[in-house]
């Protein structure tokens, strides 16, 4: 139901700020694509519309604080919170006889991460005495109401009105202090309102994953800093994509070249492609134990025949015109494959390690969530065992973070060095 | 004195279907030092594949190349060549796409760097040195792949079509540079066109192949190369028998067209 309603009010962020956008801001920017009538149906006239992303981003990180009560929303925006601090209700008993006698229960709601302490109240008089009950917020509790009556429901009391509203085994009532039923042997289930929000144990609010941020960053988590988890796990990827770029790219060159190469290795890496490297981590923790030899093995494997294949792409992309003429200048085929050949093939080395790097880095954070001591997959896996939301969280955000980063590093990288990508 | 000839040169593919492509059957020509030979026919009449065996990209079935007295075993230095397009190095610059051949032979730049300025002068290539390939249009990048093919010294120069991917204007243009090259640096050059007017502006000699099977349908000398020198090519082509040539030409290879639909009717 809660997720229905984010969605919602996901849905109805997007049609308003859509419809803002478009009547009330105007384009004062004149280009060439402005001018063009046919826009429908022209991916080039498509472009990302800035304002929709920042929104977008914007909207996430409100839902989350509305929906978690976040401090960094104003309290306007928040969903109803749950019902935290003290309210009261009179239960009427009926005694076996048909004597009946009004008492009032205190209940009192503790917050979220709060210990519910026990309080006391005046009893005051009658065959129905007052109760006192501590509880914690969005959680229903069960009151034993007669434990310090004159009479029990064993001896044949039972409730008959809440504030006023009559009350039965089969009659669930709501008031405004909240929804009460009784339980099969009679005994009153009360639930004050539980608001919209989320519990920190499913979803913290954003302040709270940004302390743990900085928390861990200061402190470390499980003997390591955080730059230690999010370090081995880089080392690894690095390490592992450098191995397998270092075998992988002459393989593949090799398989481009040589009839003997290719038939050789062509059934390996066609076998080996399409297995996700994930289903070898049994094996590699099997033979290579969860230490960071079988880690970076796993991903040498990962990233070598994406690597082989994008050498070989880029040796077949050569166009032969190019060879034919290089041969035709004189050169050699070593100095062919140093000059025509490998500089063509870095277009498609560069994708092939942009893919790479991508598989690595899902692959690391995936090994460690099985088996490791340190790591980024080993803290978010640790964590969610002691039930540590917010640093589940932190840790998918930064992993989020750094693989986008990865990304981006490697697209410049291939702006800087292979300028010529798409242009011949 | 004769430098390259073409004895009896046969090419025949075998297809998997068992049958087989007569693409050239006994072409024989002999080309001196110094001149100009361009070569016309309809499509499949195996110029391309004559080019590439001059080359040395492909090994004739029967018959030999000869160059300066020695047999054509494979691609080598002492023949250029120019394709139509996408041979340049996108990874260089214009400079270093044109000092290639002298690099690859070890040469260090003062060896080389003169006469590669020289011809990017002379190509009219001086303001884009440092320029990178794709920057070029089109009409530049065929200007740096007759530079670097200069640059290289070759006997021979095969030119494939280098024309044909320009407009029509920018043609022109290379047309009269194709000739101000040729007579500056006196090289051999074997020209394969589409354009009959192409190849008459620029043929000393001119070839007319025939296809299926690919052989030499009729050989002109004409002179319009000669007067294309130091001149506007338009004016030659008001010149006498530029005309006639023409037509007569367009209409040989007219005539083959059509023999070549009417047999493809014939077996359908």
């Amino acid at each position: 139901m809660i997720g229905l309603l984010i969605l919602g009010v996901y849905v109805a962020v997007f049609v308003v700020s859509f419809l803002a956008v478009r009547f009330l801001v105007h384009r004062t920017v004149r280009d060439y694509t402005s001018l063009k009538t046919v826009t429908f149906g022209d991916e080039s006239a498509v472009t990302s519309n800035r304002i929709a992303s920042v929104v977008s981003v914007l909207t996430i990180f409100l839902i989350w604080g509305s929906f978690t009560g976040s401090a960094w929303v104003p309290g306007f925006l928040h969903a109803p919170a749950p019902f935290i601090g003290d309210t009261s209700f009179t239960y009427t008993l009926e005694s076996e006889d048909g004597e009946r006698d009004d008492a009032t229960v205190h209940v009192r709601v503790f917050g979220f991460g709060e210990t519910t302490q026990k309080f006391e109240v005046d009893p005051g008089d009658g065959i129905a005495r007052n109760d006192a009950v501590a509880m914690s917020a969005s959680r229903s509790t069960t009151i034993l109401f007669d434990k310090n009556d004159e009479t029990t429901r064993k001896k044949g009391a039972r409730v008959v009105s809440i504030d006023g509203v009559a009350i039965g085994p089969d009659r669930a009532i709501r008031t405004p202090a909240g929804r009460f039923a009784l339980t099969d042997k009679g005994a009153i289930t009360f639930t004050p309102p539980s608001g919209l929000q989320m519990e920190p144990i499913w979803l913290p609010p954003p302040e709270a994953v940004v302390g743990r941020l900085f928390e861990i960053a200061d402190e470390g988590y499980r003997d390591s800093t955080l730059w230690k988890h999010l370090g081995y796990s880089l080392f690894r990827v690095i390490a592992g994509f450098i191995l397998g770029a270092l075998l992988g790219i002459p393989l593949g060159y090799a398989m481009g070249l040589s009839n003997w190469f290719r038939g050789w290795f062509e059934p390996l890496v066609e076998f080996m492609r399409p297995v996700p490297p994930l289903a070898l981590i049994p094996l590699v923790i099997i033979w290579f134990g969860i230490g960071e030899t079988g880690k970076i093995i796993l991903l040498f494997l990962a990233s070598l025949w994406i690597m082989a294949i994008a050498a070989r792409a880029g040796v077949s992309g050569v166009n032969i015109t190019k060879v034919h003429a290089a041969y035709s200048l004189g050169a050699s085929k070593f100095q062919i494959m140093r000059h025509v050949i490998m500089p063509n093939s870095l277009p498609e080395i560069f994708t092939g390690a942009r893919v790479a790097m991508g598989v690595c880095w899902g692959t690391v954070v995936a090994a460690e969530l099985v088996a490791a001591s340190e790591g980024a997959g080993m803290m978010i896996m640790v964590a969610s065992k002691f039930q540590l939301t917010d640093i589940v969280l932190m840790g998918i955000i930064l992993i989020g973070v750094i693989g986008f980063a990865i990304d981006i590093l490697m697209s410049k990288a291939e702006n800087l060095l292979v300028p010529w990508k798409g242009r011949s | 004195m004769s430098t390259l000839s073409i004895e009896n040169i046969s090419m025949r593919f075998d297809l998997p279907n068992g049958t087989h492509v007569q693409a050239l059957q006994d072409v024989s020509l002999e080309l001196n030092t110094g001149e100009l030979m361009s070569v016309l026919g309809p499509s499949g009449c195996g110029k391309t594949t004559l080019l590439n065996i001059v080359a040395g990209f492909l090994a004739p079935t029967e018959g030999r190349i000869i160059l300066n007295g020695h047999d054509v075993k494979g691609p080598d230095a002492e023949r250029g060549m120019v394709f139509q397009q996408g041979a340049l190095f996108e990874w260089m610059n214009v400079r270093e796409n044109v000092s290639f051949g002298p690099r690859m032979k070890g040469q260090r730049e003062r060896q080389w760097g003169e006469h590669v300025d020289h011809l990017l002068d002379v190509t009219g290539l001086g303001d884009f040195t440092d320029k990178a390939i794709y920057e070029l249009s089109g009409g530049m990048q065929q200007r740096v792949a007759l530079a670097r093919c200069l640059a290289n010294d070759p006997d021979v120069i095969l030119m494939d079509e280098p024309l044909g991917a320009l407009d029509a204007l920018t043609r022109e243009k290379m047309q009269g540079l194709v000739l101000k090259l040729w007579k500056e640096t006196g090289k051999t050059i074997i020209l394969i066109t589409h354009s009959v007017e192409e190849a008459i502006l620029l043929g000393e000699r001119l070839l007319v192949m025939a296809p299926r099977p690919g052989r030499i349908h009729k050989e002109y000398n004409l002179p319009f190369a000669d007067m294309g020198v130091g001149a506007d090519l338009r004016e030659v082509k008001h010149a006498d028998g530029y005309a006639d040539t023409r037509e007569e030409i367009l209409e040989m290879i007219w005539d083959m067209e059509e023999e070549i639909m009417g047999r493809t009717e014939d077996t359908q």
